[in-house]
């Protein structure tokens, strides 16, 4: 019973992802390697309600469709670096798509450098088209079809 | 066919001019006539003897409003005297984030006893006019209303005490000083506001 307890512990520990922490030059990586799997970014941290709504909509796409690569990249840092914290909200919700930390100071210095069109406010979700250049920001909560939607427009 | 060009151009030209959306430095901001957590309505040109303002877009819940609460507190002290006086504008739809209620505003402004008004933009019409997008967001107005900064307190929102960068201070230091603000807009990471549903 107690080996039995054990394994569960150490299964769910091991199937926990590992949580990385990137730079704006990874991310801005990530916004240019041209690639033919569109682009989707989404801006979220744990204390943002309107992001974690979202977030489920992420997971259903992912198991949807293998035609996208789906990064979210986690802003917790600007206001606590910690990142037990996200590590713990990934593994308490299971999230099965990538989560990155991106670890940098200085908001006003890179934000632009991400979308000039970028407030800064979160949620926000950046859908890229590698290969022509094509993106979409949006900078609100996101609803039922509506990244179905930004997906077929950077597509064609 | 040379006025159907001039007719195309000028089609082209209205097609291509960017919709407004918001205030820029350099631009004459509006006043307003909002209520107050003391229940009395507040418009900027209530402050007679004001040399400048500074609008703050806030709200009870988001924690960067959180984080920076004790400073926008600091920046009335230092400047209210100066007659630059912190506006706090709460524009968060409270059926979106209940936290944000009315009656919120009124128990929180009593328990930091803040001494400047906290106004509900119930319609959103003032965020929208100005084009606030995140809490906190400070727009530094001088006294007819041209707006001088727009964008964060500072460059820390963490720790008030790593801040290297103070926007706003620097801003309104040079209000008071007739010159122009050394940094005129800056971006930060923030909670959208919550707009109500369309």
């Amino acid at each position: 019973m107690l080996f039995a307890l054990f394994g569960v512990i150490l299964s769910v520990a091991t199937s926990a992802q590992t949580i990385n922490q990137i730079k704006l030059k990874d991310l801005q990586k990530l916004l240019t390697t041209k690639t033919d799997r569109v682009q989707v970014i989404n801006f979220w941290a744990t204390w943002c309600a309107p992001c974690v709504k979202e977030i489920p909509l992420f997971e259903k796409l992912k198991t949807d469709n293998s035609n996208i690569d789906i990064t979210l990249v986690s802003m917790d840092f600007d206001l606590d670096p910690d990142p037990a914290k996200v590590e713990r909200f990934v593994s308490r919700k299971g999230l099965k798509n990538k989560v990155v930390i991106l670890a940098e100071t200085d908001p006003n210095s890179w934000i632009d450098k991400i979308d000039k069109s970028w407030s800064g406010a979160l949620p926000a979700t950046l859908i890229v088209n590698t290969q022509t250049g094509k993106r979409k920001l949006v900078q609100k909560e996101l609803h039922e079809g509506d990244l179905e939607k930004l997906i077929t427009e950077v597509s064609n | 066919m040379k006025k159907l060009v001039v007719v195309l151009l000028a089609l082209i030209a209205v097609a291509a001019s960017p919709v407004k959306n918001g205030f820029e430095v350099g631009d004459t901001a509006i006043d307003f006539k909002l209520k107050n957590v003391d229940g009395k309505m507040v418009s900027l040109a209530d402050y007679k003897d004001a040399k400048g303002y500074i609008v703050i877009f806030d709200c009870n819940t988001c924690p960067y409003s959180k984080a920076y609460n004790q400073r926008i507190i600091d920046l009335n002290t230092k400047y209210a005297a100066k007659g630059v006086p912190v506006i706090a504008i709460n524009a968060n739809d409270p059926n979106v984030s209940s936290g944000d209620s009315f009656e919120e505003m009124v128990r929180i402004a009593k328990k930091k006893d803040y001494k400047y008004p906290y106004l509900v933009d119930e319609t959103q019409e003032i965020a929208k006019a100005y084009g606030a997008t995140n809490t906190p967001h400070v727009f530094v107005l001088s006294k007819d209303l041209k707006v001088t900064y727009i964008g964060a307190i500072d460059d820390n929102s963490s720790k008030a005490d790593a801040v290297t960068k103070r926007y706003v201070e620097d801003a309104v230091d040079a209000l008071l000083q007739g010159k122009a603000a050394p940094t005129t807009k800056t971006k930060a990471i923030g909670c959208g506001i919550k707009w109500k549903s369309a």
